[in-house]
């Protein structure tokens, strides 16, 4: 070996014991924040979008014993022709270390825009749902669920 | 290999709102637990759900970590004519389950 490699490499394996550290500390966040979820919105609607109240039905229960599965209804006022219709529903969260729980593509051969899942809730929370229509203007709703006993998302 | 369940009518009239629900078998692991011995569970999740109709898509969903484990949908097409109505599900890895039903509209 070359004396002058032995720097690089050094470095190298100075880098990849630094990053064995770091990963599992910044992978165990325990919660996301209100924050993140600004955050992850911007991202997936666009920097300022600023979606408008109404048309997005959200049903959620109020109280649900466990965080593991909480099922969650969507329904947005829409014709859903060609023209006029449903074109992505974001559903984000504003606890979990994720905040985009889940997203679904809908478009006028759906008929009519109603979709429903199941998802995990990291402890008592507001969940916000986005609807991108085809025209592009966004619309929201958002509803409060208390978790007695949240979903095992983190190492508590 | 997962489990998957379908519900979907085998018939429609043409131009009615058709309900579908599926559900498949996958533990939708986050990779924030531990097991017993304190190792972190590496993330194994489903992050892609399609349905296509007649050869064409008319729903797909993206799942994250927050999507409950065996992931349920439920959601609408609109009987149009009769043909296979495929679903797929991708995992992280890339494998697909796939699943076909036909729907014959009259």
């Amino acid at each position: 070996m070359q004396p002058g490699d032995s720097n690089p490499s050094r470095r190298k394996v100075l880098a990849g014991a630094i990053g064995i550290v770091v990963l599992p500390l910044t992978g165990h966040q325990a919660h996301a924040t209100p924050e993140n979820m600004a955050e992850a919105m911007g991202e997936a609607l666009g920097a300022g979008a600023a979606p408008k109240s109404g048309r997005v039905k959200l049903v959620l229960p109020e109280l649900a014993e466990n965080g593991n599965s909480v099922p969650l209804r969507i329904s947005v006022e829409s014709p859903m022709t060609a023209a006029d219709h449903v074109d992505t529903i974001y559903v984000f969260s504003e606890r979990n270390p994720v905040s985009n729980v889940v997203r679904f593509h809908l478009g006028p051969r759906s008929g009519r825009a109603q979709v429903m899942t199941s998802i995990r809730l990291a402890g008592t929370q507001h969940i916000t749902v986005v609807a991108r229509m085809s025209d592009g203007s966004l619309w929201s709703s958002a509803a409060n669920v208390v978790v007695t006993q949240a979903a095992c998302i983190d190492d508590t | 290999m997962p489990a998957t369940r379908i519900v979907l009518p085998a018939r429609a009239r043409k131009g009615e709102v058709v309900e579908i629900k599926t559900i498949i078998t996958h533990p939708m692991e986050t990779g924030y637990r531990r097991d017993h011995v304190g190792l972190a569970i590496a993330r194994d999740i489903i992050t892609r759900f399609t349905c296509t109709y007649a050869g064409e898509e008319v729903f797909r969903m993206d799942l994250f970590t927050g999507v409950a484990a065996n992931p349920f949908v439920g959601f609408t097409t609109l009987a149009t004519e009769t043909g296979e109505v495929v679903f797929e599900w991708t995992d992280q890895h890339g494998t697909v389950t796939r699943e076909q039903r036909r729907l014959v509209v009259v």
